[in-house]
């Protein structure tokens, strides 16, 4: 199965973190450069080809699970939509594990600190009505409704997280996945865990720890920009606290 | 590290501290080009009660604004957590209160008796 000379005539030099119980490094590795190849392509190669001992984490292939985000010369990014010509710098690559998160085995991380901070946030819907009851009447154009919708499209894919400075210097911060999806319930008017989920997110490490910066912004691949989520949920604890209401 | 309660005190400090600085700002341009020496500021300041207040609550605010910044940077860059960091915070807030306090003291009812 041994790789020829690719299409394009070049090599990209590749270097991926390999990490297995404690300290790591990264390795040098040389994948054919092809067009229109993504990130996760060279790590599948790299694992297919060179390597069949390469740990990573993908499913879809296609943006929608949220499984494959790494570090890419430095920065998160969803690597199944990354192409290589976007960001390798002189076809040189540097492929790590997600910033801000524990390793398993090279480049895939423990996604449970992640996760258990939406838990944690109160980020989960309650509802207020059973399914016997009439469907509740939302219209597109309720305020509320919109607010929720800025911010629904997550995936899940931690990039935010691994982005976040705040979330780097303090481990206990909830981050911007977890209070984006908090946004989005509060924002919910079927949701009826409100004030357990006010009060989460007003605790030690929750929204107002952030201090605004963007990065989760600035590198979330479907442009949601959970700082406007966070400085919502800001407003609307400051707010209950002036018992202004939300 | 910041909870709801320390970042409304923070916040609800620096609303003070605005106009409060413009309007220092303001009385220091005033008192330099009209040429007011010390003697003369003092004269207006000593035994005011309007000028303690102003500039106490000046000195409450920036204490307490100060402290819950400086607990945050202490925090993430340093590392420093738990019962020393409050006591940091704190001793930081009642330094800065210790040292305004005695400033807004002296020009306004200190030196009242002189």
């Amino acid at each position: 199965m041994g790789e020829t000379v690719p299409e394009t005539g070049e090599f990209l030099e590749v270097s991926i973190w390999r990490q297995q119980n404690g300290d790591g490094h990264f390795e040098s590795f040389q994948v054919p450069r092809r067009d229109n190849q993504t990130i996760l392509d060279v790590v599948a190669w790299v694992q297919q080809q060179a390597d069949p001992t390469l740990s990573y984490r993908f499913a879809c292939r296609v943006g929608m699970c949220g499984s494959c985000a790494m570090m890419v010369n430095g920065a998160p990014r969803w690597t199944c939509r990354t192409h290589v010509q976007k960001v390798a710098e002189d076809n040189r690559l540097e492929i790590a594990p997600l910033r801000n998160l524990p390793v398993i085995k090279d480049l895939a991380v423990d996604m449970d600190p992640f996760f258990d901070k939406w838990v944690a946030a109160e980020a989960v819907f309650e509802p207020s009505q059973t399914r016997d009851d009439p469907m509740a009447p939302i219209t597109p154009e309720d305020p509320m409704r919109i607010a929720a919708s800025d911010a629904i499209e997550c995936i899940n894919c931690a990039v935010c997280y691994a982005a976040c400075d705040v979330v780097a210097a303090n481990p206990d911060y909830l981050g911007p996945a977890a209070l984006n999806r908090a946004w989005s319930l509060v924002n919910d008017s079927r949701d009826d865990g409100q004030d357990a989920r006010l009060k989460a997110v007003s605790a030690e490490g929750g929204c107002h720890n952030c201090h605004a910066q963007q990065g989760c912004a600035r590198y979330c691949p479907n442009e949601l920009n959970p700082t406007v989520s966070i400085s919502g949920l800001k407003r609307v604890t400051a707010k209950s606290l002036l018992g202004w209401g939300r | 590290m910041l909870n709801l309660h320390l970042y409304m005190a923070q916040r609800l400090t620096a609303l003070i501290m605005v106009p409060l600085t413009i309007g220092h700002l303001a009385v220091m341009i005033y008192a330099v080009q009209d040429g007011l020496s010390v003697a003369e500021i003092l004269a207006r300041t000593q035994g005011s009660l309007a000028w303690f207040l102003f500039y106490g609550s000046f000195v409450v605010a920036v204490s307490i604004h100060a402290a819950i910044g400086m607990r945050v940077i202490l925090f993430e860059w340093l590392g420093i957590k738990g019962a020393v960091l409050s006591a940091i915070s704190w001793g930081l807030c009642l330094l800065l209160l210790g040292l305004g306090a005695r400033a807004v003291w002296a020009v306004t009812f200190a030196g009242a008796g002189i």
